[in-house]
């Protein structure tokens, strides 16, 4: 990995919670486009092996190098919030954006052939779809320094033995 | 139509050929998907009366209702053939995306007629079919099976059910193995490697649509969310492997080889000991919020780095029932049956019955020679190192392995005509299949539920242990209610089944698990999706039909009442010590028990099905050719 990430906020998931049910892509992708379907969802789980699983969506980097290099200007970035908007009339396809993301977080639409990538539900107004599905509580709308935070909370209590919400009954 | 494409697609495993078969709507009202659906396909295409290796039977897969939606658990398929350990239905479940892929590819089913001539792995790409060559999978475990294939067709999104080395062995009891789960229990796996069919791979790359989009997702957030609190949290904390010390303090945990109903080390091979020294995580099938599965590895000692999901039945049959304490030997045991392609309850209890072969002389130390044990194995009870040992010359079909590949039943057969010997007394199995971690003896609906049910001794398709164990039933002695009570219990689950949905959603609906509690909740969620017009009584009946098409297949295979039967140690063997000790099912119990179901199901004395019932049930067609 390589591309910092910055202030903006990014939908995080923590991969001890994430259990890899994929809700998050359902509602996604029905969010989106009114289908279930997880070639449209612009948040996807990863399985690497049986245990190690997360999911990933756009991380909003400062300086977005997929906005710099899209020979057609069709992605701007937010200056408040970093979101990346995607202009579907300038976009062709090529996927150099693709390419130029660290994460992975871009992906082609089958259907119209378009780049796609999350903008955090900023039109609907209880936020981010996945985050409120999520039934783990994997998934949090966060920025870098809330995620440092969480990370140095969580250290300080695997160190003293304490144990974490996954095993815990609820 | 709603949350179903309408088709089916047939493929011929010989001739290349595929074609697209639709179904009207009526037919999925009664059929529904998953064990039900699956079944009737099977009833369709199967040449009745062929051997379970004959080109005739043919692997049928059917979707569920709710696949690729986001109604939770719903992410689940039925696969029906032949079985080749039973010689009746072979319905088995599995879950996760695998069924999602053939949904979003546009398949409420699919049929795979015939054989391949060589080693084939099946891609379903959309409306594409494509034979592969599959040597370059052969010897692979089943999840490395499954990644190479990803890798080789470049896309992470496709899925795949696989058969490991046990099917490409023709082990009898081999698996259907996707996405981690298995199609399990009655020989899938052998009849795919038979037909040199490696794996099906589906990418579908299309969105479902449901009827009612906004009331869905409501009610499946509600359902997700009720998911996370005090209904799901045996499954969700420690799994169902915490069902085991409460198993051991009834006296039904089987113990030996169903010589005892207790173990004495219960507390080091108990769900609650697993999630303290073994647990890694806890991981969840596609679409579902509860997530049961504990995975669990081995860090120390011989088998370090053994990693699967354990759960109750695959930990009893691999420990307590084996006489095996340490924890180590049964995660190794599970992961060699997970990985390598093979029904963990089967195998632990074949090798429980070859223990006791073991300890009581028949078999000898060096009947269990192989190459890595050229002197042999001296397979006590306990012998974890042995079991293992064991457990791989039946994945490779090496020495003894031969035998007890072929399951207790077959097994038992061979060394009791060889040796003049009775081993069949200690063969624990109901129609050929190995029976699961409720000792029946004590359970006496339950024994019903085993000796009565479609595809063997199933804990999953008869689910009588809980009114049992429950104590809305007196355990240990019959009575006239038994019949409708087993009847009801396996009903109840095959609605599940069917659906299907995973059971262990039952109590999150409305806090209550009963049919009042779940039927009419499934109902809105069923009408949600497909438009239909449900209540408590048609969601009661899909139930009813997936348990008569299963029977009415096996009425066409021959079965009669002498197939409901119990093995042969609950008849007349009680256990020694415990709560259960001094117990067994009679004859006589038996006898009084089946003619109460068969009346409770409205079939005849002989447990045939009248043709008026099929009729109202609507199956004119099953009428014609078994209704009596």
């Amino acid at each position: 990995m390589a591309t910092s990430t910055s202030k903006y906020a990014y939908i995080d998931c923590d991969p001890n919670l994430c259990v890899g049910c994929q809700l998050c892509e359902y509602i996604c992708s029905f969010t989106k486009t009114g289908e279930y379907n997880s070639y449209r969802s612009r948040i996807r789980t990863v399985r690497v092996d049986e245990v190690l699983i997360t999911a990933i969506a756009c991380r909003t980097c400062e300086n977005a190098p997929c906005v710099i290099v899209c020979p057609r200007d069709a992605l701007t970035q937010d200056p408040v919030t970093g979101i990346i908007d995607i202009n579907a009339t300038k976009c062709d396809g090529c996927a150099w954006c693709i390419e130029a993301c660290d994460f992975g977080a871009i992906s082609i639409n089958p259907q119209t052939t378009l780049a796609e990538i999350c903008d955090q539900c900023k039109d609907e107004p209880d936020g981010p779809q996945c985050v409120k599905w999520c039934p783990k509580e994997a998934l949090t709308l966060t920025t870098p320094d809330q995620r440092a935070q969480k990370t140095r909370r969580n250290l300080i209590s695997e160190s003293l033995n304490i144990p974490q919400k996954a095993t815990d009954p609820k | 139509m709603y949350g179903y494409s309408g088709k089916i697609l047939h493929i011929d495993l010989k001739t290349k050929k595929n074609w697209v078969e639709t179904k009207p709507e009526e037919w999925y009202k009664i059929y529904i998907g998953g064990v039900s659906m699956a079944s009737r396909l099977l009833w369709e295409n199967i040449t009745p009366g062929c051997d379970p290796l004959d080109d005739g039977n043919p692997i049928c897969f059917a979707n569920g209702i709710f696949t690729g939606t986001p109604v939770p658990v719903g992410g689940k398929f039925g696969l029906a053939s032949k079985s080749p350990l039973t010689g009746f239905i072979g319905d088995s479940l599995s879950g996760s995306w695998f069924s999602i892929a053939l949904k979003r590819a546009g398949w409420d089913g699919m049929v795979l007629h015939n054989s391949c001539d060589r080693w084939t792995q099946l891609f379903v790409d959309d409306d594409r079919v494509q034979f592969n060559d599959a040597t370059y999978l052969l010897g692979k475990g089943t999840f490395e099976t499954e990644e190479a294939i990803r890798t080789k067709l470049g896309d992470d999104q496709i899925r795949s059910c696989t058969i490991g080395p046990c099917g490409e062995n023709l082990v009898r009891y081999a698996n259907v193995t996707n996405d981690g789960r298995q199609a399990g229990r009655t020989g899938h796996g052998m009849l795919w490697g038979h037909k040199k069919l490696k794996a099906v791979s589906v990418r579908g790359s299309r969105g479902v649509k449901v009827f009612d989009p906004k009331t869905l997702n409501q009610l499946s957030y509600d359902i997700s969310k009720s998911a996370q609190g005090k209904y799901t949290e045996k499954y969700r904390v420690y799994g169902t492997s915490t069902g085991l010390l409460n198993t051991n303090a009834m006296g039904v945990l089987p113990t030996r080889n169903f010589q005892e109903g207790v173990f004495e080390d219960a507390e080091l091979v108990s769900g609650e000991y697993l999630d303290k020294h073994h647990k890694v995580k806890v991981i969840a099938c596609a679409q579902c919020p509860i997530a049961c599965e504990q995975m669990s590895m081995v860090k120390t000692g011989p088998f370090a780095g053994a990693m699967t999901g354990i759960e109750y039945e695959s930990l009893f049959a691999n420990s307590s029932n084996l006489g095996i304490s340490d924890m180590r030997a049964a995660i190794k045991l599970i992961t060699i049956s997970d990985q390598d392609g093979m029904d963990s309850i089967t195998m632990g209890v074949t090798i429980g019955w070859a223990m006791e072969c073991y300890e009581k002389g028949i078999l000898k130390k060096e009947d269990f020679a192989s190459k890595a044990h050229p002197e042999g194995l001296e397979l006590n009870f306990g012998n974890g190192d042995a079991a293992v040992a064991v457990a791989e010359m039946i994945r490779d079909q090496e020495g003894i392995g031969k035998l007890l590949a072929q399951g207790t039943r077959i097994a038992s057969k061979v060394i009791d005509e060889e040796r003049g010997t009775e081993t069949y007394k200690w063969a624990v199995n109901t129609k050929g299949l190995e029976s699961a971690g409720y000792d029946a003896r004590t359970l006496k609906t339950f024994a019903l539920g085993l000796a009565t049910g479609t595809r063997g001794g199933c804990h999953n398709r008869s689910a009588a242990y809980d009114p049992d164990m429950k104590g809305e039933t007196n355990r240990f002695t019959v009575d006239e209610t038994r019949g409708r009570v087993a009847a009801d219990s396996e009903e109840y689950a095959a609605v599940y089944d069917t659906l299907p949905l995973c059971k262990f959603i039952r109590r999150c609906f409305t806090g209550k698990a009963d049919r009042a509690g779940a039927w009419p909740a499934i109902a809105k969620l069923i009408n949600a999706t497909t438009g239909w017009e449900f209540g408590y009584d048609e969601v009661d009946l899909i139930g009813v039909r997936a348990c008569t098409i299963k029977k009415a297949f096996n009425i066409r295979e021959g079965w009669t009442e002498k197939d409901d039967d119990l093995p042969w140690r609950w008849k007349h063997d009680p256990f020694t010590k415990g709560p259960s000790a001094g117990v067994i099912v009679t004859d006589e119990e038996l006898e009084y028990m089946k003619d109460l179901y068969y009346k409770a199901k409205g079939w005849t004395e002989e447990g045939l099905i009248p043709k008026e019932l099929l009729i109202k049930l609507g199956m004119p067609d099953v009428a014609e050719e078994i209704g009596v």
